[in-house]
C-alpha cells in the first residue's frame, strides 16, 4: 500500500508542518507518494524542505507534480524539478530544466555538500543581492556584505554538522499575510543529524534529564554552543552572527530540528519563541526573513557599544 | 622592517584563484597556514601587516581562523616574532572581526587611510593610553602622564600592558604604535 502525503496549496514554514505530521505517521519501509498536485505556491523553505523529505527515508518516494501551469513554471525556475527528479520518482509532466532568470529568484535551489559549494553560492549571489536588497527592498547598502556572511554561515552548518548534504535557496516575494511588504528569504534545509545529535558528539557534552531538541536549539542559537567548542572557543559564532543580523535588519530567524522549533521574532510577527512536541523530522531547517524597509525607517545600530565605530586620530 | 602580506593574493594562491571572498573555515585555516609560513620564511620582521583590501567578503569563520588565530599565535610564548597589524579592513569586515576579537579577548591595530585604529577587547584605560601613544608617540610614560592627567607609575603600567599585548612597541625614543613607519628606527 502507498501512503499519500498531501502537500498544502500554500507551502511555507508553517504549513509545512502538515507534511511533517503526515510523514511521521508512515512507518519506515512503506511506500510514499508526496502529492503536490494541488500546490499553488511554495516558499524557498517549502521547496528545499520537500527535497529533504525525499532524503529522510531510505526508500525512494514518488512525487506528483503540481497541476497548475504557473506553479510548475515557477517551481521549475527555482530549479526544484531538476533536483527532485534525482530524489523522487516523478509523476506528471515535468518541464524541461531552465536556468533561473527571474528577478525574484535570488538564488535557485542549490545543493550544499562541501565548503566549495559555499564559495559558489556566496560568489554567485553578490551582485544580484546588492541590486535587490538595496534597489528593491530599500535596505542600506551595508546589508549586502552581512547578507553574504549570513548565507555563508548558514550553509556551513550543513557542511560541518549535518553529515549529509542539504539545500539552500534565496527568494524575494511579497509577504502579504503578515506584513504587506516584500521580504527576502533564505532557506537552508537538510535531513542530516540535527542539532541535538551534533552537540551530543562534543567531548564536552554533559547530558542532563532536560536534554532534548529544544535545549539543543537553545544552546546552539541562543548560547552559541558548538560541538567543536571543546578546546576551540572561537567556534559557534555563525548562528550568533545570524541572530545579530536578523536583529539589526528587523528580520526573523527560525530553526527547526528534530521535534522542536526556535524563533527569533520581530515585532511584525507573532510566532512563539519555542515550539516543542512537533512531529520528528531529521536534520535542521532554517529560515531567515528580512523585510523591505519602509521610507526612512532607521536601521538598528550594529551594537550598543561604541567600540565598533571607526574612531581614528591623527598621527 | 615592515612586511606586507596581501590576504587576497594568499587566498587565490593557496585555495582557488577564482575566489575573492574569505568564507568557510577550511579556507580560513588554509590562508592562515600560508601566512604563518610566509612570516617564518621572511624571518624576524618587526611588523607584519595583513592586508585585507582585496577581500570582498569576510565571514565569522574566516575572521576566527585568520585574524583571531594569527593574533593568538603572536601572543603565545613560542609564537611568531614581531608585531602584527592589519590594513584594508572595510566596514563590512568590522562586525566579524570585532566579534571574534571579543570572543577571544583579543585586540588589534589596524591602519585605515593613514591612521591607526584599535579594534577589539580593550578596557577604557588601555584605549586611552593607546590613543595617546598613537597621537603623541614615540613617547615615554613620564611625558604621557601629564597629557592624560594620571601618575607616571599608572601610565607606565598601562604602557606595559599594551606592550605585552603587542598593541604598542618600545623603541629607543619611546613607545609607538606598530606600523608607524616614519618613526620606527
Amino acid at each position: 500500500m502507498t501512503s499519500v502525503i498531501s502537500v498544502p496549496p500554500s507551502l511555507d514554514e508553517q504549513s509545512f508542518e502538515q507534511v511533517f505530521e503526515q510523514l511521521a505517521l508512515v512507518p519506515d519501509g512503506d511506500k510514499i507518494l508526496v502529492d503536490a498536485r494541488h500546490a499553488r505556491w511554495a516558499s524557498p523553505y517549502g521547496l528545499t524542505a520537500l527535497l529533504c523529505v525525499a532524503q529522510s527515508r531510505a526508500d525512494r518516494m514518488g512525487f506528483a507534480v503540481p497541476e497548475h501551469a504557473d506553479t510548475v513554471s515557477y517551481w521549475s525556475r527555482t530549479g526544484f524539478f531538476r533536483h527532485a527528479a534525482e530524489l523522487y520518482d516523478m509523476h506528471g509532466t515535468v518541464p524541461r530544466a531552465r536556468d533561473a532568470h527571474e528577478s525574484d529568484v535570488l538564488l535557485e535551489i542549490t545543493p550544499i555538500t562541501k565548503s566549495d559549494d559555499v564559495h559558489g553560492v556566496v560568489g554567485r549571489i553578490q551582485q544580484k543581492a546588492a541590486d535587490i536588497l538595496h534597489g528593491q527592498l530599500n535596505l542600506d547598502t551595508a546589508i549586502t556584505g552581512a547578507f553574504g556572511m549570513t548565507l555563508s554561515e548558514a550553509c556551513q552548518n550543513i557542511v560541518e554538522h549535518a553529515g549529509l548534504g542539504g539545500w539552500v535557496a534565496v527568494q524575494t516575494y511579497k509577504y502579504a499575510r503578515r506584513l504587506g511588504r516584500r521580504v527576502v528569504v533564505i532557506a537552508v534545509c537538510d535531513a542530516g543529524v540535527g542539532f541535538r545529535k551534533s552537540l551530543e558528539s562534543s567531548p564536552g557534552h554533559r547530558r542532563s534529564d532536560r536534554w532534548d531538541d529544544a535545549m539543543a536549539l537553545e544552546d546552539a542559537v541562543l548560547r552559541a554552543v558548538s560541538r567543536f567548542r571543546h578546546g576551540d572557543k572561537g567556534r559557534g559564532q555563525g548562528l550568533a552572527g545570524i541572530r545579530r543580523f536578523v536583529g539589526r535588519w528587523d528580520g526573523k530567524l527560525s530553526v527547526r530540528s528534530g521535534t522542536s522549533r526556535i524563533a527569533i521574532t520581530p515585532d511584525w510577527d507573532e510566532d512563539v519563541p519555542m515550539t516543542e512536541g512537533l512531529p520528528f523530522f531529521p536534520g535542521a531547517q532554517m529560515q531567515v526573513t528580512i523585510p523591505e524597509r519602509l521610507g526612512d525607517a532607521p536601521v538598528r545600530p550594529r551594537t550598543a557599544g561604541a567600540s565598533r565605530a571607526r574612531a581614528r586620530g591623527p598621527l | 622592517m615592515t612586511v606586507n602580506i596581501d590576504v587576497g593574493t594568499v587566498l587565490r594562491g593557496t585555495v582557488c584563484d577564482l575566489y575573492s571572498n574569505l568564507v568557510t573555515r577550511p579556507t580560513g585555516a588554509a590562508v592562515r597556514t600560508a601566512i604563518e609560513e610566509q612570516v617564518l620564511e621572511l624571518g624576524a620582521s618587526v611588523v607584519t601587516t595583513i592586508d585585507f583590501s582585496q577581500v570582498n567578503l569576510l565571514d565569522f569563520s574566516c575572521a576566527d581562523e585568520i585574524v583571531a588565530k594569527l593574533l593568538l599565535r603572536y601572543a603565545s610564548d613560542d609564537g611568531l616574532p614581531g608585531f602584527l597589524t592589519f590594513r584594508g579592513i572595510h566596514e563590512g569586515h568590522i562586525d566579524p572581526i570585532e566579534t571574534v576579537l571579543e570572543r577571544h579577548a583579543l585586540a588589534l591595530v589596524s591602519w585605515h587611510e593613514g591612521a591607526a585604529e584599535l579594534f577589539g577587547a580593550v578596557d577604557d584605560d588601555e584605549r586611552l593610553h593607546w590613543e595617546a601613544v598613537r597621537d603623541h608617540g614615540p613617547i615615554w610614560a613620564e611625558s604621557l602622564a601629564p597629557i592624560l592627567a594620571v601618575t607616571e607609575a599608572f601610565a607606565a603600567v598601562q604602557l606595559e600592558r599594551l606592550r605585552g599585548r603587542r598593541l604598542i612597541m618600545r623603541q629607543d625614543d619611546g613607545f609607538a604604535v606598530p606600523g608607524t613607519a616614519a618613526r620606527v628606527s
